[in-house]
């Protein structure tokens, strides 16, 4: 993992004072504390880099360290005997040199991790806050015809199967709490919630807002103008539309309760609007456009 | 309904907290207390709005008007976040126009 400055992140200089430390962790986790930013990935992570700092730099005894080391600064004491060990034990080269890799590869992530991750570390790093586990993000991609009733899924979130049931009507970028579902909280804290984003890919040939679904109908010109019936799709089946005797091109027709079921009212549902849009025939025969120059005559 | 409600004893002991925390809560309207029979609770429902109280409180140290003012803002964006996500998918509708 990449060295992180905390200095840098809580925005002060290496001289700062305690207080100073505590006002600018104070103010940056003001702002970036997830509560305050719901459905922020990028804020809840600037949170955790503000409370990382602010727990070593808070702490006198690892702030020196850090100071010191950097960021082998956990590490440090046992660092400098492993150098110490390695100067005098030339033939102890081999296993000095592997615990200093073992250094090198443990750098904060570790730190990070306890803290956020789950496994929380009781041993020397002093007393910690409580703290809520870390939030998941997930996103479900269905498509419209999955979410015309309610159904069960079972989600793997980190190895963990997560029964669910989608309610009908779920909107695309709807977002829904599962809580306690995110990572195990710290420090006896509460567990993290589990965030699911639906994405809603549409198939069909309905466009959908909200509830209601529409849909356009082409309309030859001879039943536009004397009338007659035809059978159009719905989401549940086929329906038969008596079309009225000079209908226009861009008439909307409203089937009432044929749209999509409103999200968690069972039995509830949109209406379905279908548009007429009247095909002007082409290629006329000659018979066809002097029977149109009549018709043109008597107008 | 008393299956739905936590006491508020229980809760004081859970989350380390002062009644007197949740009593200002109450009073300034943030949550709802259930008296049964002299015995204070709040409803499961609720549980998860508490708990985004106390972390604002104890972690931000931000006071009870503070966290009825934060209270107001959320739900004013989760709103327009909903609003925005309606006139997203109305757009989709134009963009997607394929009929």
């Amino acid at each position: 993992m990449a060295f992180i400055d905390y200095y840098k992140i809580l925005g002060i200089t290496k001289s700062a004072s305690d207080k100073d430390i505590k006002s600018a962790y104070r103010k940056l986790a003001r702002k970036y504390h997830p509560d305050l930013n719901p459905d922020n990935k990028e804020a809840e992570l600037r949170f955790k880099e503000i409370n990382e700092a602010n727990e070593v730099l808070s702490d006198p005894e690892n702030r020196k360290k850090y100071d010191k080391y950097g960021k082998d600064w956990k590490h440090g004491g046992e660092y400098e005997k492993a150098q110490q060990q390695q100067s005098r034990q030339q033939s102890h080269y081999q296993s000095s040199q592997r615990g200093q890799q073992e250094f090198y590869e443990n750098d904060y992530s570790d730190f990070f991790e306890s803290m956020f991750g789950g496994q929380g570390r009781s041993s020397n790093q002093g007393h910690f806050q409580k703290f809520k586990g870390q939030d998941y993000h997930s996103e479900l991609h269905l498509d419209l015809k999955e979410v015309y009733t309610s159904n069960a899924k079972i989600l793997t979130i980190n190895n963990k199967n997560i029964r669910l049931t989608i309610p009908a009507g779920v909107e695309n970028g709807q977002i829904i709490k599962i809580s306690g579902k995110g990572g195990k909280g710290l420090n006896g804290g509460p567990n993290g919630d589990l965030y699911i984003t639906f994405v809603i890919g549409n198939q069909t040939q309905f466009k959908r807002d909200g509830k209601n679904l529409y849909s356009d109908i082409d309309l030859d010109l001879y039943t536009s103008l004397l009338g007659g019936e035809i059978t159009v799709d719905t989401f549940d089946g086929k329906v038969k539309l008596k079309i009225a005797p000079e209908t226009l091109n861009g008439t909307k027709v409203k089937l009432k309760g044929k749209g999509f079921p409103v999200y968690k009212k069972e039995g509830e549902f949109g209406d379905l609007i279908f548009t007429y849009h009247i095909k002007i025939p082409t290629n006329l025969s000659e018979k066809e456009k002097e029977l149109f120059k009549e018709l043109q005559k008597i107008r | 309904m008393e299956n739905n409600l936590i006491a508020i004893t229980t809760l004081c002991t859970h989350y380390e907290i002062e009644f007197s925390f949740i009593d200002a809560l109450q009073k300034t309207g943030l949550i709802q207390i259930v008296i049964i029979e002299q015995n204070q609770f709040i409803h499961e429902d609720k549980i998860s709005d508490l708990e985004k109280m106390i972390r604002l409180h104890n972690e931000l140290n931000v006071n009870i008007e503070g966290i009825d003012v934060v209270f107001n803002l959320l739900e004013k964006e989760k709103a327009l976040r909903e609003e925005l996500n309606i006139l997203k998918n109305r757009l989709r509708i134009y963009e997607n126009d394929s009929l």
